[in-house]
């Protein structure tokens, strides 16, 4: 039994491994029943007035409002797309993982009926290489639904058409970016496009492209199904419906929660995934993927956890994937952990990413073996600063914003391991605990 | 001065680039695409490479799946392999190559045949992410058979510290499982029955 403050609607019936298959949809949730409406009985407008009226916040990372940014795509006889997001590569982030491994019909009944109100004929599944075991699914899945008739021409005799694709990437973080997702998609290199046009206007083969995480499609059967008055009565005002939480790190039970947004952080930390081990606290924890600010727990941990108040509180709630550090990590080196990870992913095709990742890296690293001085937190500072805002995309940001924020939240731990380089000599002395104590139990 | 025709020039004693008048001329000549009797291309693969391009408005789109084919069929995206590809698709190898060295799972050199990729990210670092790492090196070192690599998030952290073995994950790993995984893969056995990410309930459930 699922603890009392989850609130499974994505991932209701999902413990039952049925589900992955087309009975076990239909028989468990009633799949494709909302399919099957939309298709027979519904116009375009009703859909996308049903999916603006529900207020869905994209759950891939921005939080943009799912039915206006379907609303943008322009009217007419042009060839327009649809691209589900699945390339989920966030440090921390592994929900659409669990959604596409336990519920793949879910996401393509979502897909359907997505592309229902964006008026698209074809449809991608942009899922990232690695996930080769839920590519696979998911293969088997789209299959079923074209024997189904629930893909491919006059859908259900209604002279309807969509193609479903399930198209592997080959790892790389950047593809997650929507526009390097469709040069990737392109059978490009995935370096990310100048917006605007936005790809709502000019996307996939330069026609007009929803692009949606896979969370967000998941959640769009339900909508249409109960309605958007239902889907709001989860949630707070701002923040509508359920979302599933990956939380990771210094916790006794890692995994993914699907909880009512606006539910206590503390709620979710503590009582769903256990809290930190016996004998340790929480320093700190991302509240929305590596590429949030870190918050100090004295200042996160009894936020409601919903876009506005992590926004609020300088940070964001991302993709909803929060990692906890607890008292054993060392923020330094945590900086330099993520550093690395932004400089690795970093495309190259603009400069203030492209070295100030490089720098970043190279800054941080001379700070752990005790030769930086202290004018070296303030230049690692200004390297944050003039990346941001200053790319074609966000990725250099996604790093200065963790690492600008742990600088500045945590500026006496950088300094006392620039004193006391031989605190670090032994990095695992200092950040690894022991795997035997962490987490052996789950 | 444009730069489109040389018109408007404000100083007619400075000198005007050729190029601007005349359009830039190539060094050499452009790299050609390979024409399919020239690469001996395996039926195989190139039904499958021709199949996947059918899947897409544009053929072109299926270069990370050809490209993914290649290695399947080759261990590694080889330079051959690549121009077997570029002949059927009608694109240049140099293009396929600037695609497949872009993508971290696409290898442009020999790898071993078993590909073990261990998570070191934020995390599986605080859970010993590293010392797995350093592990299943030693474990496979001087095998030819396994090519192992850190690895940024594979998108498991809820199994940290976690490896994907052959397109598999498993986690949460002791480091001494490594060995036992890599004698596993040796014997044609099962590997780590008990630690496959397919295996798990919900983290709610348990």
């Amino acid at each position: 039994m699922p603890h009392q403050l989850e609130k499974r609607v994505l991932l209701d019936h999902a413990e039952d491994p049925s589900l992955r298959t087309l009975d076990g949809y239909r028989r468990l949730v009633g799949g494709y029943e909302t399919l099957e409406r939309a298709y027979k009985d519904l116009e375009q407008d009703e859909v996308l007035k049903e999916l603006e009226d529900s207020g869905l916040r994209g759950r891939g990372g921005a939080g943009f409002a799912m039915g206006k940014k379907a609303s943008f795509l322009p009217r007419g006889d042009m060839a327009k797309y649809l691209c589900c997001n699945a390339d989920e590569s966030e440090p921390g982030a592994f929900k659409d993982r669990e959604l596409m491994q336990r519920n793949p019909h879910q996401l393509i009944e979502g897909i359907a009926i997505a592309a229902l109100a964006a008026d698209a004929g074809h449809a991608f599944i942009f899922i990232r290489g690695e996930y080769d075991e839920q590519a696979d699914i998911l293969d088997a899945a789209v299959a079923e639904a074209y024997e189904a008739g629930y893909l491919g021409t006059n859908i259900l005799g209604c002279h309807r058409d969509l193609e479903l694709v399930v198209h592997r990437g080959a790892g790389a973080y950047i593809c997650g970016e929507e526009t390097a997702l469709l040069d990737a998609l392109e059978g490009k290199r995935g370096n990310p496009r100048l917006k605007p046009p936005f790809p709502a206007v000019q996307g996939l083969y330069g026609g007009p492209t929803l692009i949606n995480n896979v969370e967000t499609l998941s959640n769009v059967p339900h909508i249409v199904r109960r309605g958007a008055e239902w889907f709001k009565g989860f949630g707070t005002e701002q923040s509508p419906g359920t979302k599933v939480v990956s939380i990771s790190g210094g916790v006794k039970r890692p995994g993914n929660y699907e909880v009512e947004l606006g539910i206590p952080t503390r709620e979710l930390i503590y009582d769903l995934a256990g809290g930190p081990e016996d004998g340790h606290e929480i320093k700190a924890f991302f509240p929305g993927g590596s590429s949030s600010p870190v918050l100090k727990a004295e200042e996160g941990l009894d936020l409601p956890y919903s876009f506005e108040a992590m926004a609020e509180a300088g940070s964001m709630l991302g993709s909803g994937s929060i990692i906890v550090c607890d008292d054993r990590v060392s923020i330094p080196h945590l900086a330099l952990r993520t550093a690395r990870f932004y400089h690795h992913e970093s495309c190259g095709k603009c400069a203030p990413c492209r070295e100030g990742t490089n720098w970043t890296v190279k800054m941080l690293e001379r700070m752990v073996r005790g030769e930086a001085t202290p004018l070296d937190l303030d230049i690692v500072s200004s390297v944050q600063q003039n990346i941001i805002g200053h790319c074609l995309c966000v990725l250099g940001d996604s790093m200065a914003m963790p690492v600008g924020a742990m600088v500045r939240k945590f500026r006496e731990e950088f300094e006392a391991v620039m004193e006391n380089p031989e605190l670090v000599l032994d990095p695992h002395a200092v950040v690894q605990a022991p795997p035997e104590t962490l987490g052996a139990s789950v | 001065m444009s730069p489109v025709d040389g018109s408007g020039i404000s100083n007619p004693n400075l000198p005007v680039d050729p190029a601007v008048r005349e359009g830039r001329v190539p060094g050499r000549a452009e790299e050609e695409i390979p024409e399919l009797h020239e690469v001996d291309c395996p039926p195989e693969l190139q039904e499958r490479i021709e199949t996947l391009m059918g899947r897409y408005p544009d053929r072109r789109s299926a270069s990370i799946p050809a490209l993914w084919a290649v290695q399947e069929r080759y261990g590694w995206c080889t330079p051959d392999g690549i121009r077997q590809a570029a002949a059927v698709m009608r694109v240049t190898p140099a293009y396929l190559e600037s695609v497949a060295s872009f993508y971290d799972l696409l290898h442009t050199k020999p790898v071993g045949r078993h590909r073990i990729e261990v998570c070191t990210n934020i995390s599986c670092w605080m859970r010993g992410g590293d010392r797995l790492l350093d592990a299943f090196k030693a474990a496979a070192e001087g095998d030819e058979d396994f090519f192992v690599t850190g690895f940024e998030c594979l998108g498991a952290c809820d199994i940290a510290p976690m490896a994907s073995i052959d397109q598999r994950y498993y986690g949460p790993l002791e480091a001494a499982e490594a060995g036992t995984a890599i004698e596993q893969l040796r014997a044609d056995a099962e590997v780590l029955p008990e630690k496959a990410l397919a295996k798990r309930g919900l983290a709610g459930d348990a």
